[in-house]
């Protein structure tokens, strides 16, 4: 398996802050790479680093083997590879579900708008969301817009999808119907790298468990070694928390 | 709606008939105390205005009703201009002040300097008044003789108005597009879409659509101030009452053209106010509060 993402020493600040502190990550191909950590542990930024969202302060990112840290590059280019489902949705409010979803496909990669839709209904229909497609955003449950939001990142065949906490605005009872379609797209053998809460679905999903405090991975390895069987002391303290908190 | 097999059982209990019955009463005890202080207010205005001394006097000079018949053809037609004004200098006016505001929220290196000549636009126009702008194109443009510049006082006139409007709109539109939260972009940009397409495709709409009810105050506000063109001597409803009312010393003129001005402005304000009410319906779940 080829390595899709690499990340070399990332180094980023907001202000005096460091949030990335030299952090290095390899991401094989149709492998989930899961971040755990407390929030403020640099999960989100990492994966913002990774689109291109935020400039790094210093180090490298890879993605199949092209530098796209380099200053020249094209980040439209770059960000056409790469699909990023927020946390709070993010979908746009003034569009149904059919047109979020076409949008990119339609103006981004030029593809004629009827067979962008009908792509897009391919899509909706697997995930059962078909009635919702002429839908305002709006009108859908939490769960729903997180599901056409991830939607909408597939609709454009990415090489990675991040996923930043995409279940933490969501209640407990949508939580499942979100996470369900991540599974299938694990089992596609989609490749993946995902911040989140939910350290049941890590243990399902992941391929690697990265657990990061303060801007580096403390602790690495499958989700077997480090959720069930954690080396290092913070890992645990993290986990001991977690686990009184009922999340685990 | 509901409609389960419970639902066509169900007959409001004897409770509930109460409840409502009681709601009945409440609602009829206001609207009867409504419907008394309004008698009561607005008789008592009626009686002041009517017996005041100089009422006569300004019933003869300010509502004149078959003198009013009179001058309305001339003050509609002077109405005609304003509205033409308004719409003509309206597409300029939108034209010029969406590119201000979109060169003003730029970060495009390109266009630093158009982002400093749009700032200082905007600040010279927004507060110089707007009678003066017109003097000063109005007789300043004549004055330098120029070939080929027009001395036609409508579109100088209508020149004066774009120019100041162009900024007022230009930062109307201008706080839309920073209200919209960045996450917004951030979710466009991630798609792959361009800076430019962004703006095209998620900012502007939502934010055009946010700021619908300032740039109508604002098209009100337009279509008052065309009126202030009759400085220059374009024949506009103003001005015709004007001449009208200077001919006779009879003031109805002036108040049959303020009534066409509220006759325009009023309908279209509620009217732009349902259409903002059915498409914010249409696409929030909170519409119907």
């Amino acid at each position: 398996m080829s390595n899709v993402l690499e990340l070399v020493n990332v180094r980023k600040s907001f202000d005096s802050e460091l949030v990335l502190n030299d952090l290095s990550l390899t991401v094989k191909e149709h492998t989930a790479t899961v971040l755990i950590g407390a929030s403020g542990s640099g999960k989100s930024t990492l994966l913002r680093c990774i689109n291109l969202l935020e400039t790094i302060d210093d180090g490298q990112i890879f993605l199949d083997g092209q530098e796209i840290s380099d200053p020249l590059i094209s980040v439209d280019e770059v960000r056409r590879k790469l699909g990023m489902v927020f946390q709070s949705f993010n979908l746009f409010p003034h569009k149904t579900v059919l047109e979020n979803i076409t949008l990119s496909p339609i103006k981004v990669h030029g593809i004629a708008p009827d067979q962008a839709r009908d792509q897009a209904m391919v899509l909706l229909k697997r995930f059962d969301l078909a009635d919702k497609a002429d839908q305002y955003p709006d009108r859908l449950s939490g769960g729903q817009q997180q599901r056409v939001a991830i939607i909408r990142s597939l609709a454009v065949n990415p090489r990675v999808l991040l996923l930043d906490e995409i279940t933490s605005a969501l209640d407990p009872v949508l939580v499942n119907e979100v996470l369900s379609i991540v599974r299938d797209l694990k089992h596609d053998g989609m490749t993946m790298v995902l911040a989140t809460h939910e350290m049941g679905f890590a243990t399902q999903v992941a391929d690697e468990v990265c657990f990061l405090e303060s801007g580096l991975i403390l602790e690495r390895g499958s989700a077997e070694q480090v959720l069930k069987n954690p080396q290092n002391a913070k890992t645990k303290d993290f986990l001991k928390r977690v686990h009184e908190a009922g999340r685990l | 709606m509901l409609n389960g097999p419970d639902q066509q059982a169900w007959s409001p209990s004897s409770r509930e008939l109460e409840r409502r019955n009681a709601r009945r009463q409440i609602s009829r005890k206001q609207f009867t105390i409504a419907g008394i202080s309004s008698v009561l207010v607005l008789g008592a205005l009626y009686t002041v205005i009517i017996t005041s001394p100089g009422w006569q006097v300004v019933k003869d000079t300010f509502f004149d009703l078959d003198y009013g018949r009179e001058v309305l053809p001339t003050v509609l037609r002077g109405l005609v201009v304003n509205i033409q004004l308004s719409f003509i200098g309206g597409f300029f006016i939108a034209v010029i002040a969406l590119s201000l505001a979109l060169v003003r929220t730029t970060k495009s290196p390109a266009l630093t300097p158009f982002r400093f000549l749009a700032t200082a636009y905007v600040d010279i126009f927004r507060g110089a008044p707007l009678l003066l702008i017109i003097l000063l194109v109005g007789f300043g443009v004549p004055a330098l003789r120029v070939a080929g510049l027009t001395s036609n006082v409508i579109v100088l006139g209508t020149v004066a108005v774009v120019l100041t409007y162009s900024a007022y709109v230009a930062e109307v539109i201008r706080s839309g597009i920073m209200s919209i939260h960045p996450s917004q972009r951030a979710a466009a940009r991630s798609l792959g879409l361009t800076s430019g397409q962004t703006m095209r495709f998620v900012v502007l709409p939502q934010a055009i659509k946010r700021v619908i009810p300032p740039l109508l105050n604002d098209f009100v506000s337009l279509l008052k101030d065309t009126g202030l063109v009759s400085i220059l001597g374009v024949t506009d409803a103003v001005r015709a009452a004007q001449i009208n009312a200077s001919r006779t010393f009879n003031y109805t003129p002036y108040v049959v053209s303020a009534i066409l001005f509220l006759l325009i402005t009023i309908p279209l304000t509620r009217y732009i106010d349902r259409v903002i009410r059915r498409s914010s319906a249409k696409q929030n779940s909170e519409g119907a509060i």
